[in-house]
């Protein structure tokens, strides 16, 4: 299997402070990768660098053999590379659909003389985005939710739409920041599947930023633990859950 | 399909909004034809279409693109000026009144346009309170720039000045057509009221359907979070600026409508109340309300009109309507009351659509 995600050496200092220091990754096509760590560790730093939100002061980031250092936020998400946010960021007042058809923006053109005066282009290229919209709102279980506006969704939902909309651009990696941040267990439960499912179903591959011990080793394959910006520990998710170091930096005894 | 009812359901409600600008139209026509309109109502019914026009264009930016703007007073004023510069320079070549002040609209609108990128520029790099006060800055700049351009035309062609209309240096025969703080007097009183709402009918299709586009999209979006937006690919700047624009060019457009219904038009108008009166418009006719908006602008601007027999306490009551009318958009209690009153029979209409 051929690596979509390859990161050398990465580092960027904020003033005086290392945030994160000589960091490597590399995840095969279709892998489930956890990254994890203490409160502080670096994780979403790491999420941050590879999205073009800080730009590295020093290393790599190769996407599909393709350099990622140095471009927009914006030219990462058209290379590839889509994320969802810790603190759930949805576009509040718009419909669910609306949220899933702002992801497919880049996907499905017109012109903005055809928008305004609904030529056949506006209305073929609306159709398809509605009829893609509700496939994907479908896979998350929000088809039934679509016309409602992002706010008034419960907790749970939010988190799904988050991730939705981040497949609607259609990357080859997802990132996913804590997306069981404050759920309850059930709710973490139906979130695994829903990731495992997004990784058959679209052959995707994930990287995700996680607290929750038992959504880590049963879905990740693979985990990278972070901590003060320094990798401790990388490998098979069993191996790296029962490493004594990574035991004491961060599960506890 | 859930898409498919959704786009009904917009579809329904932008029809709404048409139909009660054609109904009031239809109305005034018929107060007009039994003549039971006072003078000083139907020589408001210009003024009515502009703030319109106006309440409609800032609403796409204060409420669609989430930045508050308190300069578009001075894009009404590139409109208006550049609209009856053309109107003075080409009222000998285009003799037909309609199609000439159509040029003119457009003129005002693309120019206001221009203005609007100009401006957008530099002011979209800003957020918040800090966007707010330099478009209000670029308000006024353009306000005390008009006030001193002096523009004349003779044998030789045009004559630019910033001085005084001496320092032009005109042949005998030549005509001064901006005159610093005295503006531009006799332009051809080509405005009507039909005009007007066809304007209004135009600038309503134009940014309804500009909402309910990827564009508009991708505008909300940048709105409801920045980050996200950027996040999933979504070019800021460029929608940022495409609001902008468009908010400016429709400006521009009342500005032209406007200035052909005055005799005298003098860029002092376009002051900082005048903007404000319309960011009125919008916050009471409900923020991202496109239809609140032109329902605000024609009762705000109707109201101190038909107050007058009360002299003394007209503007006593505007200032209560207005806080009347800020309460029941906003308070929660009277969201509440409204629900409970009127809610069912909203609700009635939402089950018949489905």
């Amino acid at each position: 299997m051929s690596a979509v995600l390859e990161v050398k050496n990465l580092g960027i200092s904020f003033g005086g402070l290392r945030a994160v220091n000589e960091f490597n990754l590399t995840i095969e096509k279709g892998a489930l990768y956890g990254l994890i760590g203490p409160n502080g560790a670096g994780k979403t730093t790491v999420f941050n660098l590879l999205t073009g939100v800080y730009k590295p002061s020093e290393g790599s980031v190769l996407l599909d053999g393709q350099e990622m250092v140095g471009k927009s936020t914006i030219e990462i998400n058209k290379a590839g590379i889509a994320r969802t946010f810790q603190n759930i960021r949805l576009f509040k007042q718009m419909t669910v659909l609306d949220n899933v058809k702002a992801g497919l923006h880049n996907h499905f053109k017109y012109s903005t003389f055809s928008g305004i005066f609904h030529t056949p282009a506006y209305r073929k290229a609306e159709k398809e985005m509605d009829e893609k919209a509700m496939e994907l709102l479908e896979v998350f279980g929000l088809d039934g939710d679509a016309g409602q506006l992002a706010a008034n969704l419960p907790y749970g939902k939010q988190r799904k739409l988050e991730i939705a909309r981040a497949m609607a651009t259609e990357p080859k990696l997802l990132l996913l920041d804590e997306p069981a941040a404050g759920m309850n267990p059930n709710e973490t439960k139906e979130l695994m599947e829903t990731i495992h499912f997004v990784r058959d179903h679209f052959e995707m591959t994930i990287l995700l930023i996680e607290h929750d011990m038992k959504l880590v080793s049963g879905i990740c394959e693979k985990l990278t633990v972070l901590n003060f910006g320094e990798v401790l520990c990388q490998g098979d998710t069993s191996e790296v859950l029962s490493n004594p170091q990574v035991i004491t930096a961060y599960l506890g005894e | 399909m859930t898409g498919m009812k959704m786009k009904n359901k917009t579809l329904k409600s932008n029809l709404i909004t048409y139909g009660i600008v054609v109904a009031a139209f239809v109305v005034v026509q018929i107060l007009l034809q039994t003549g039971s309109l006072s003078s000083l109502m139907k020589g408001l019914l210009i003024p009515l279409c502009v703030y319109v026009v106006l309440a409609i264009s800032l609403n796409l930016v204060v409420g669609i693109s989430g930045e508050l703007s308190l300069g578009h007073a001075g894009f009404m004023c590139v409109g208006a000026f550049a609209s009856a510069f053309f109107s003075k320079c080409t009222e000998a070549s285009i003799t037909v009144g309609p199609l000439r002040f159509c040029l003119a609209i457009l003129t005002g609108a693309v120019f206001a346009g221009i203005f609007g990128i100009l401006i957008g520029i530099p002011v979209l790099r800003l957020r918040g309170d800090y966007l707010a006060i330099v478009t209000l800055a670029f308000g006024e700049i353009i306000k005390n720039v008009m006030n001193i351009f002096y523009i004349g035309v003779d044998s030789n062609g045009f004559h630019f000045s910033t001085k005084d209309q001496f320092s032009l240096g005109m042949e005998a025969d030549g005509k001064i057509i901006i005159n610093g703080p005295q503006g531009i007097t006799g332009t051809p009183k080509d405005s009507t009221f039909l005009i007007g709402v066809i304007l209004i009918l135009i600038t309503l299709f134009i940014v309804l359907n500009l909402i309910n586009s990827r564009d508009g999209r991708a505008i909300m979006s940048i709105r409801d979070n920045r980050i996200a937006a950027e996040s999933i690919g979504i070019n800021i700047t460029k929608y940022k600026l495409m609001a902008f624009t468009v908010s400016a060019a429709l400006a521009g457009a009342a500005g032209a409508l406007y200035s052909h219904n005055l005799a005298t038009l003098q860029a002092s108008k376009f002051n900082f109340n005048t903007s404000i009166l319309v960011l009125v418009f919008v916050v009471l006719g409900g923020i991202g309300n496109i239809r609140g908006s032109v329902i605000a602008a024609v009762v705000l601007t109707a109201l101190p009109e038909m107050l007058r027999g009360l002299s003394d306490y007209r503007m006593l009551i505007y200032a209560i309507v207005l806080i009347v009318m800020m309460l029941f958009n906003w308070a929660p209690k009277a969201l509440e009351w409204r629900e409970r009153y009127f809610g069912r029979f909203f609700k009635k209409n939402a089950k018949e659509g489905e």
